[in-house]
């Protein structure tokens, strides 16, 4: 009976003890405000970060596809494939790091903001080329069908290539948002407070890293996870429109 | 209607048409024959401009199609194309295929495409697949849509680029019986085709081509009961 007790005290102290420094760690001085603003701010920037990029990736492939199919816009072409190259030839942190602190130097602007840009433009280069590899991989029936009804290269691209494009190329889309999101976690470096700098200051302020980081890397999961599982209803249902 | 004066092509160093002649008056109805890789595809490309020639001219109701100064879709317009492989839109239903061209090119309000359309679909027997899309149809079904597709536009001659060919057989008849009541209305027509049916009854005209080359031209009977050149006797004896 004793031992009992004993046991049943010790799993009491257990639980007691997790609970304890959950508290520590999380609740008090209201330390859950962190990881809030911490998975506000990685929401929002790789939200902008991706629209921007889509922006500038749609921009990007049609320039290029321009230029291959009927030898337009030569400079432009010209500068899209040099950044293109620059963005996908070095590292993102130095990305961050040259916009931040070089470009951005002494200007007064919400660090946030500067994340987007960055991660935007970073962004950009990546999705020009899920895009084009979209675009291309339209049989070119499509294309000449559409010519020979009289329609242009720009109608041709939006009214036929591009919706079928986007359908081909929206699941790479989605695992770019995803890397997106996880790669905001960057932008800690530059002291942006998205969620793994969150999970850094209230481990710094407690020295216990044990559930701001596990929180942290459940929260990541389930957005990843959720928006993996969103990209493929929606594949399924527009594969269901046509076949 | 269409003159192409010495035409010739060149694809990186090979020569794929080695100076093409062609008149094609109003009216009529243009079959060319050849073996695989003999250019037809090619020539039919360089006519509507989707192929850009190397030397030599594609008129087109008085108006030189290569010159920059031609709107070359204003042209594209009035030259309906069908393929072989049909290249209907699969994300556009039945409908939005056949009146795309015309509302977005600002031809006919979206009601009159619509109404047109359906009239088109009527005369091909498949007013009821209006609302599904490509993929939901039979290969005779699509080709008949793309003809249609092609016929909204008002054309003033229709270029056919082996419209039965990767039809199953019991396919082909379809689609050749609305090429052949298009011919008997008089719209002008360029057809590549093996189809003999069609050849036999429609065709004002038959020209063999061979290596980038016209080598012989003439009625249905000329061609195909009186050959002249080796080279047709030949063609005509493995076709058979
Ligand atoms: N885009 C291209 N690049 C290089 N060569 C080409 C291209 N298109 C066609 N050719 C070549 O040009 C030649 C003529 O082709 P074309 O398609 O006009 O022949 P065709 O008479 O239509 O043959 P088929 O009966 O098989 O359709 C062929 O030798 C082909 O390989
Ligand atoms: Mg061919």
């Amino acid at each position: 009976m004793e031992v009992l007790f004993n046991v049943w005290g010790e799993i009491v102290k257990f639980f007691q003890s997790i609970w304890d420094n959950f508290y520590q760690t999380i609740i008090y001085d209201n330390r859950y405000l962190y990881i809030l603003e911490g998975l506000f701010n990685t929401l929002i920037i790789a939200l902008f970060a991706v629209i921007i990029g889509i922006v500038i990736g749609v921009l990007i492939a049609l320039i290029r596809n321009n230029y291959d199919r009927n030898n337009k816009f030569k400079l432009l072409n010209k500068i899209s494939t040099l950044y293109v190259n620059i963005i996908r030839g070095t590292p993102q942190i130095l990305q961050l790091m040259i916009i931040y602190y070089i470009i951005f130097k002494s200007v007064d602007i919400n660090i946030v903001i500067v994340g987007i840009i960055a991660f935007g433009i970073n962004s950009g280069a990546y999705v020009s080329e899920i895009i084009r590899a979209g675009i291309e991989s339209i049989d070119n029936g499509q294309i000449e069908a559409g010519y020979s009804l009289g329609l242009n290269y720009s109608k041709v691209m939006r009214y036929i290539i591009l919706p079928q494009a986007i359908k081909n190329i929206l699941p790479a889309l989605g695992n770019e948002f995803i890397t997106l999101l996880k790669d905001t976690s960057v932008g800690a470096y530059i002291g942006i407070v998205e969620l793994t700098k969150a999970s850094d200051i209230i481990a710094s302020r407690t020295y216990d890293y044990f559930f701001p980081l596990i929180i942290v890397a459940i929260i990541y999961l389930i957005l990843t996870i959720g928006l993996s599982k969103l990209i493929s209803m929606m594949e399924r249902k527009l594969s269901n429109d046509y076949c | 209607m269409i003159t192409v004066k010495n035409l010739r092509k060149k694809y990186g160093s090979k020569v794929v048409l080695k100076g093409i002649n062609l008149n094609v008056e109003k009216g009529e109805c243009v079959v060319i024959i050849g073996p695989s890789g003999c250019g037809k595809s090619t020539l039919l490309r360089c006519i509507n401009g989707i192929e850009k020639v190397t030397s030599g001219k594609v008129i087109f109701e008085d108006k030189d199609i290569n010159n920059p100064k031609v709107d070359i879709n204003k042209i594209r317009e009035k030259m309906g194309m069908v393929f072989q492989q049909f290249n209907l839109f699969p994300h556009l239903t039945v409908k939005e295929n056949i009146v795309l061209a015309p509302i977005k090119l600002k031809l006919m309000s979206k009601e009159d495409a619509n109404k047109k359309a359906l009239e088109l679909l009527e005369l091909i027997d498949l007013k009821d697949k209006v609302d599904m899309y490509p993929s939901q149809l039979s290969g005779g079904q699509k080709q008949r849509i793309a003809i249609a597709r092609s016929l909204i536009m008002n054309p003033d001659v229709m270029l056919f680029d082996e419209p039965t060919s990767a039809l199953d057989p019991e396919m082909v008849d379809e689609v050749s019986n609305l090429m052949k009541d298009l011919a008997k209305q008089g719209m002008t027509m360029i057809v590549v085709t093996h189809e003999m049916s069609f050849v036999k009854e429609c065709a004002t005209r038959v020209i063999f081509m061979e290596n980038g080359n016209i080598i012989e031209e003439g009625t249905v009977k000329e061609i195909f009961e009186n050959p002249k050149s080796d080279r047709l006797k030949e063609f005509l004896s493995k076709v058979k």
